[in-house]
């Protein structure tokens, strides 16, 4: 079973998005903010993470670039999921190493779409 | 609504579109038409059918283009579109040598997902087809929907779905919440309504006809005729599309399968010409993805 680390701030997104991915075969973990998902990723990477933006302590473009920074951190897909719905977030995402990028409101189809998109499904 | 009622729509359905209602389909009679019926300030579907039989030709449209299925998204299904750039663009490319151009037949365009998708994967290997002229045409049956397809504009829902998040900034541009394609691929497409039970043989030949998702709503008769009439129109070494959930097997001996490319056909050769693995096989290797945009 792939893992994903779902990444938001909002705990109705986190179980939204937990819902869906459990949905699609995917076992969750859960962090609140950047800094707590960069802990996660240093004991252990997942297969996919699917990350907030706008978040306290340490937001998703930073905990993305400090992501790609850790040895094998270029493995785990990511999948910004973002109300940061512009052409100038989306590309300084993909600069910085997302694989795609959800625009919220997103709904399961969308998320199947993008997780299928980058081969996680 | 009455036995009587639902026999005379589904008789007018099948007249005009081809689309064949089985008869337990009264909920989704119900579910489509009540709208469009509350809307022209008809008080019941008793008194829809009543209008109809008065022979209301523009409520007739209405009441078809409310029953027909327009849903679409960009690279649905994925899989023909990668026959498209692996299989049918490399073996066109080859059989189109000598005259340097295609022409490609999206039957039932809908909103434009499909032919545009196609069109950002020529824009993808412009390097081969630079001085080719390629030439699609999108039809479909509702003018609404090919409304929408002319101007390109889709939600942030649309291009979410199927789209790859690096094509979406490649070729779209943002207006406000709303997602338009470029002009330039916009303008590879060339719409026009059409009805598939009328005649299209003027519009033929084709190198390719993608006709999806639209056969499973005829009935066996109708299959067949409009198999037999996509054949007329489909050049000797074309192909043909059809969606997931449908087939020539048992239809027509005018298309026959492509080995290994689900979905795929190809007009049935003479027994003198070589036969279709040999076509096949002249073909380029399929790589793994659909877009080498990762």
């Amino acid at each position: 079973m792939k893992t994903c680390l779902v990444v938001d701030d909002s705990s109705v997104i986190r179980k939204v998005a937990r819902r869906i991915l459990e949905g699609l075969d995917f076992q969750i973990t859960e962090a609140e903010d950047g800094q707590q998902a960069l802990a996660q990723c240093q004991r252990q990477l997942p297969d996919a993470v699917l990350l907030d933006w706008n978040m306290p302590v340490m937001d998703g473009y930073e905990f993305l670039k400090a992501l790609r920074r850790l040895p094998g951190g270029d493995a785990p897909k990511v999948v910004f999921c973002t109300t940061e719905n512009d052409v100038v977030h989306i590309a300084r995402a993909l600069h910085a190493g997302a694989n795609e990028y959800i625009m919220k409101p997103f709904d399961k189809d969308i998320v199947e779409a993008k997780f299928h998109e980058v081969g996680l499904i | 609504m009455s036995p009587h009622d639902y026999d005379f729509l589904c008789k007018l359905l099948k007249q005009r579109s081809g689309l064949a209602l089985a008869g337990d389909k009264q909920y989704l009679v119900e579910s489509r038409l009540l709208p469009l019926a509350r809307k022209a300030g008809i008080a019941s579907l008793a008194d829809l059918v009543a209008k109809l039989k008065e022979r209301d030709d523009r409520l007739a449209v209405e009441v078809v283009h409310a029953m027909t299925t327009n849903e679409s998204f960009f690279f649905r299904d994925k899989i023909p579109f990668d026959h498209f750039r692996d299989t049918i663009m490399p073996a066109l490319l080859q059989s189109r040598a000598a005259e340097r151009r295609i022409r490609i037949w999206c039957a039932a365009a809908s909103t434009g997902q499909e032919p545009y998708s196609l069109a950002i994967l020529l824009k993808e290997m412009k390097d081969k087809i630079a001085d080719w002229r390629i030439e699609i045409l999108g039809t479909d049956l509702a003018t609404a929907v090919l409304d929408k397809a002319k101007a390109g504009l889709y939600t942030q829902f649309e291009v979410q779905r199927g789209l790859p998040i690096q094509l979406l900034v490649k070729y779209f541009a943002q207006i406000g919440e709303m997602w338009q394609i470029g002009a330039d691929i916009r303008g590879m497409v060339q719409y026009r309504p059409l009805n598939l039970l009328s005649d299209f043989s003027y519009l033929g030949p084709f190198d390719l006809v993608f006709c999806r998702n639209v056969l499973i709503y005829f009935d066996q008769e109708t299959k067949v005729d409009v198999l037999g009439r996509l054949a007329r129109v489909t050049a000797p070494h074309g192909f043909l599309v059809l969606g997931a959930a449908e087939t020539v097997v048992g239809l027509t001996d005018a298309f026959k399968p492509v080995p290994e490319r689900r979905g795929l056909y190809a007009p049935a050769m003479p027994a003198s010409a070589p036969g279709l693995a040999a076509r096949v096989a002249a073909m380029a290797p399929r790589p793994a993805t659909l877009v080498g945009a990762k």
